[in-house]
């Protein structure tokens, strides 16, 4: 396949984008910004599908289309399925001999919500991934059902107050540990999962080249912050993804054939998670005197997974 | 909703010029809305000056009024390091050859992001009021700031 050189930024930006502007996402969404880099990441051409979400129904809305590649407008769980099953009537027409242009290299990308993919669309990515279709699913994770207005999700952190785990006097938010998609995909046995950064743009579109280039079910969780539901302002979406990727709220990381991980961005001054939940209103009331255990049970949980990341690195298992 | 008058309007959007677009409702299952006119197979290699997009492709709309703030770019002091190219969500900094030209005010949404990425100093993009002139603003930039140490 044909990819584009990231050696450095000025390299990288002689790219020609394939999604437009004037898409409806809102103001400083790192959606667009993640979809971006990986269509800059190859000069393949791309089937795209979206599973319903944010990025869904800003970059398609009638009658304008954002999307300078075939893309697919499909249900809410089943981009993956969609793509898979372009992939497969590709491959049969390939072997048919019925393709026009049959030795120009195609990729097949499926993007979800973390709604999408960790709640409503669950099986049927589980299902994609078992099958082994040559496809690279993309979970654009921000924590909440944000198209609908911010509902929690199973994506959704402990304490984060959100419209249906809503913080007050009896609650201080949503009380469940948020699931770990990585390892669940990396279970399936696929040849390569990670989870990346848009701030680390650089490890992220490696990881995207990776991803594209192997063969078989890849899939890349991404941290995508909201301005509107993590409750920032716009210009600080840069901001709150270093505070989140130097606390190690997200550790970046991938994982090869299900058990060789590798650690991709160890942050030199490792910042205590209160510095990345004081910079959003979603964790305000954490910040009160009663609440404060929340607060050390989050810090606990990092470092705890930390340690096993760090551990899992060095045992290679 | 009568034809080529779209309920996006008022979300800033232009109005549509071509006539024979149909509604959302009378559009049928499998539709396909071409971004290009003709031949598209190459269009990864094309910058979009030279692409032909149809009036499908949201190249053509405009979300400028979803602005109050907007950047302002000031060529003097920057390093073509295209940190703003890479972060901007709305695909609204003007990058060929390796050299920053400007910004898209068509497209951008002036959330601050590339002022915020911007490593030089003074940053060689400023928020201002919409309406405030490029030009004045260019005048009035600030100096470089000194260190506190």
């Amino acid at each position: 396949m044909a990819i584009t050189s990231i050696k450095n930024l000025k390299e990288f930006s002689t790219n020609n984008d394939r999604l437009e502007g004037a898409h409806l996402l809102c103001p400083g969404c790192a959606h667009s910004m993640i979809v971006r880099e990986l269509m800059n990441c190859t000069d393949d051409n791309l089937v795209i599908s979206s599973n319903t979400g944010c990025l869904e129904v800003s970059t398609a809305v009638y009658p304008y289309t954002s999307w300078d590649t075939s893309w697919i407008h499909i249900g809410f769980e089943n981009a993956a399925t969609a793509v898979t099953g372009a992939e497969a009537m590709y491959k049969a027409r390939k072997r048919k001999g019925t393709l026009k242009d049959p030795d120009a290299p195609v990729k097949f990308v499926a993007f979800g919500g973390d709604g999408s993919t960790y709640d409503i669309g669950f099986q049927w990515l589980s299902g994609a991934m078992e099958r082994g279709h040559d496809f690279t699913y993309i979970c654009l994770d921000n924590e909440n059902y944000a198209n609908t207005g911010g509902q929690r999700s199973s994506a959704t952190p402990i304490g984060a107050t959100t419209s249906t785990a809503q913080a007050g006097t009896h609650s201080y938010g949503k009380k469940e540990k948020k699931k770990d998609i990585v390892a669940i995909m990396a279970a399936h046995g696929a040849p390569y999962v990670a989870q990346l950064a848009p701030n680390k743009w650089k490890s992220m579109a490696k990881g995207f080249q990776k991803a594209l280039e192997t063969e078989g079910p890849c899939f890349i969780n991404t941290v995508s912050a909201c301005t509107t539901e993590w409750r920032f302002d716009p210009k600080d979406t840069i901001h709150v993804t270093d505070l989140a990727t130097d606390s190690l709220m997200f550790p970046i990381y991938e994982i090869i054939d299900g058990h060789e991980l590798n650690i991709l961005y160890r942050p030199k001054n490792v910042i205590p998670v209160e510095d990345y939940l004081a910079a959003q209103g979603r964790y305000r009331h954490l910040f009160k005197p009663e609440n404060k255990h929340v607060i050390e049970e989050i810090q606990k949980n990092i470092d705890a997974y930390w340690e096993m990341l760090q551990r899992r690195e060095e045992a290679r298992i | 909703m009568s034809k080529g008058v779209l309920a996006t309007d008022k979300r800033g959007m232009r109005e549509l010029g071509a006539e024979d677009k149909v509604g959302w409702d009378e559009v049928t299952k499998g539709v396909v809305l071409d971004s290009f006119e003709g031949d598209a197979s190459d269009v990864v290699h094309q910058k979009a000056e030279e692409r032909h997009y149809t009036d499908f492709n949201s190249y053509t709309a405009t979300v400028a009024s979803w602005r109050i703030i907007k950047p302002v770019y000031n060529r003097d002091i920057c390093i073509d390091c295209q940190n703003c190219w890479v972060w901007c969500p709305d695909t609204s900094i003007i990058s060929r050859d390796k050299q920053m030209l400007g910004i898209d005010y068509d497209h951008c949404k002036g959330c601050g992001v590339c002022v915020e990425v911007c490593p030089t100093n003074p940053k060689s993009l400023l928020m201002f009021a919409e309406a405030e002139d490029n030009d004045e603003a260019l005048a009035g930039w600030p100096q470089k700031e000194k260190k506190a140490k």
